[in-house]
């Protein structure tokens, strides 16, 4: 079940630049999202554990996040997600990836 | 029977037999531990679960005889699928399988009414378990300022278990959970589908369909919008911040002195009384030079602890800390730390002990565990005596900036960034090395801002202080009692021997060849034996030794130091102290937080082979140039 969700093998591998053709306008990852601006989750590309523990904290494919603000650095930056703040590194959002917008979603 | 063989220190062995056992549950920030608090009050005991660093919480409600019920706090979790440390305690509590820990016969799940449909997802694989059960609705009072409904008895028919509507912080509704205590609550085991163990995606999809149904969310929180602009703004947030550290530095150690002075009187006048009162002998000897004196320079940093733990309470409790957590990540990530490790290592400025007992707050336990090794490194007051005593019989004091900074300033501003340096480069170090595997990253969940309470702030200054005074009354006190017999025996004509015919002399003595290499004579080990107990009592014992004065001020304890070290021994020696884990109580404390003597021992090897060489070499460099 839970391999459906993420993707393991690819945790390690996969570099953090915007995979595929350039889709400048949207956001592809959670990291991108600007600020006060929502995606919908598709996909974590992150460890088993990390995904684990996000996925429980509810970043679920499907679910609508927002992003809220940042640290006075810019990194980590706030995200709200089912009505709790969460804070995570870019490196941690930047394989957070988002749906194109116009899909179907869930959430709030 | 089996019990009490596997754990005999645990509280719960202890309870009676038939004492019905339970467990609170909940994910963080739900109040889980107010509740906790609320039901238990003073009757609890906190130790640590085997070879853990999570921390076990057990109470008593005491409902009058046989009726008493054991509560366990466990750790607050989301999932029960045993990734991290607390949700592998979790797990293993509720399912019976934690040694020395009896199978819950029921459990109460805490969640916070604001955020239901959320914490419903944490709530269902405790419900899996099929244990009966109580949902605890909590922070009632903020979901009805905030316009926010719940519909009890609807969620409890879904559910298949009852559900209470309270506010732990104000005792609300708190009727419920004492009859689901006293078994009068209709609760059998709630029946909830398996499949949703461990499937997040199913789970979340039956939590808010089950939140849609049965709850209004409440109003977001303005409050703590506005709050989070102000504190988390680019320019205002970081001096907040500074603003925030500044306080705490100068409470711990401007505002703890007055405290720490009268305490220090106290004991001072209380040992010269008992000294009065006992005959002249070892015993008086023993008891004013080795209780008095001993356990009195550990005790008087109570004060500073108290006050310390009083700030890092309200910071928690109000919801900054998680804000100074998210402002300092940056910062500490650069040295492979975490904004969690911020206020901890401020803290160790003041004591590594309560720095130690700080780090509780971050959930990581490698993060943790790196905090905790680095952070002795600070420099604590109990080193300043002897930098003073060095720096002042070394060094003159000459201007080096104008009359801002003179040379023996510079020299202790010196000594704190040779031990910061030293904390950088082992965090770095430890991140790469041993404590480089773990992969859960930095994630802080932003709690909305809440107003700290009496209770809570009072009962976690007394659990904190009764730790730091069993550590002392035990430990330290063993230490002391043992150098003292080390500094008295053998007894020669009746008398005690002069130090250098004691025990303590001939273990100086025996480790006069290790430490020669350094420029150090056995005196300088005796020193450094007996500043084990603590740093600061090198300097009474090198009092002794010399039979001078033991302030660390006095022209004659300077002179005499003068006398037996060169030059570059001195800085040998300002170097060992600003590395070395000279610290008995420290010691103690990790052994108990990190639940076993592996981190101990490795941080006591570290720091030592650390200040050994840096010793050294500070020594032989000296050496060639001077």
């Amino acid at each position: 079940m839970l391999q459906l969700v993420f993707n393991k093998t690819t945790a390690r591998a996969s570099a953090p630049e915007p995979s595929g053709p350039a889709r400048p306008a949207h956001p592809s990852a959670l990291s991108e999202l600007p600020e006060g601006a929502q995606g919908v989750i598709e996909r974590l590309d992150l460890a088993e554990e990390v995904a684990h523990r996000l996925m429980a904290l509810g970043f679920l494919p499907g679910v609508r996040v927002r992003a809220v603000r940042s640290a006075p650095g810019g990194d980590p930056r706030v995200y709200r997600v089912d009505g709790a703040e969460i804070a995570l590194r870019c490196e941690t959002a930047a394989q957070v990836k988002l749906r194109p917008p116009a899909a179907n979603d869930a959430g709030a | 029977m089996k019990r009490t063989e596997e754990c005999e220190s645990c509280p719960l062995s202890a309870a009676a037999p038939r004492a019905r056992v339970l467990a609170i549950v909940g994910p963080p920030n739900s109040g889980k531990s107010t509740l906790f608090n609320r039901l238990t009050g003073l009757s609890q005991k906190v130790a640590n679960y085997p070879g853990v660093t999570v921390e076990q919480r057990i109470g008593k409600v005491r409902l009058g005889g046989d009726r008493d019920i054991a509560l366990i706090d466990l750790p607050g979790v989301y999932s029960l699928v045993p990734c991290t440390e607390d949700e592998r305690v979790a797990h293993d509590v509720l399912t019976g399988r934690m040694p020395g820990v009896p199978r819950p016969d029921a459990v109460i799940i805490v969640l916070d009414a604001n955020v239901l449909s959320r914490h419903l997802m944490a709530a269902a694989p405790v419900l899996a378990l099929g244990l009966p059960a109580l949902v605890v609705l909590n922070m009632a009072d903020e979901l009805r300022s905030r316009g926010g409904q719940v519909d009890t008895a609807a969620l409890s028919e879904h559910l298949g278990a009852p559900v209470a509507l309270v506010s732990a912080v104000r005792g609300e509704g708190l009727e419920a959970v004492y009859d689901f205590l006293e078994g009068r609550l209709h609760a059998e085991a709630p029946k909830l589908d398996r499949a949703l163990l461990g499937d997040f995606p199913r789970c979340r999809r039956w939590a808010q369909h089950l939140g849609e149904r049965a709850w209004q969310p409440p109003e977001p929180s303005l409050w703590s919008r506005r709050l989070d602009g102000v504190f988390l703004h680019p320019v205002a947030g970081p001096l907040i911040f500074l603003g925030v550290v500044v306080a705490v530095f100068q409470a711990m150690f401007a505002g703890a002195r007055p405290l720490m002075e009268g305490l220090q009187a106290l004991i001072h006048s209380s040992g010269r009384w008992v000294s009065a009162v006992l005959p002249p002998g070892p015993l008086e000897s023993l008891v004013s030079d080795g209780l008095w004196g001993g356990v009195g320079s550990v005790l008087v940093f109570l004060p500073q602890i108290l006050l310390l733990f009083l700030f890092l309470g309200i910071l928690e409790d109000s919801g900054y800390l998680a804000r100074a957590a998210l402002i300092a990540d940056r910062t500490m990530a650069r040295v492979g730390l975490q904004g969690k490790s911020f206020i901890p290592l401020i803290s160790a400025y003041a004591c590594a002990v309560p720095a130690v007992l700080a780090t509780r707050t971050i959930e990581n336990r490698r993060d943790r565990i790196a905090t905790i090794l680095v952070a002795p490194l600070m420099t604590c007051p109990a080193r300043l005596p002897v930098y003073t005593l060095i720096i002042a019989a070394f060094l003159p004091e000459r201007p080096l900036l104008g009359p801002l900074l003179g040379t023996r300033a510079a020299a202790l501003l010196g000594l704190y960034a040779l031990g910061l340096l030293a904390a950088i480069a082992t965090a770095r170090l430890l991140k790469s090395s041993i404590l480089k595997s773990e992969r859960t990253p930095f994630v802080l969940e932003l709690p909305p801002y809440r107003r700290p309470t009496l209770r809570s702030l009072g009962l976690r200054l007394l659990d904190r202080g009764k730790i730091f005074l069993r550590r002392a009354g035990t430990v330290i006190l063993g230490v002391t009692v043992l150098l003292w017999v080390l500094a008295n025996l053998p007894i020669q004509d009746g008398r005690r021997p002069p130090i250098e015919h004691s025990y303590a002399g001939a273990l100086g003595r025996a480790v006069e060849p290790l430490i020669r290499p350094l420029g150090f004579d056995w005196k300088i080990g005796v020193g450094l034996i007996s500043s084990l107990a603590a740093r600061e009592v090198i300097i009474s014992t090198l009092g002794a030794i010399y039979g001078l004065e033991e302030e660390a001020s006095s022209a004659g304890l300077q002179q005499a130091v003068r006398r037996d070290l060169t030059p570059a021994a001195a800085l040998a020696l300002l170097v060992f102290f600003a590395f070395a884990m000279q610290c008995i109580s420290t010691i103690a404390v990790v052994r108990r937080e990190t639940g076993g003597w592996k981190w101990p021992a490795i941080q006591f090897a570290y720091l030592g082979l650390l200040a050994y060489g840096g010793a050294f070499l500070a020594y032989r460099l000296a050496s060639l140039l001077l």
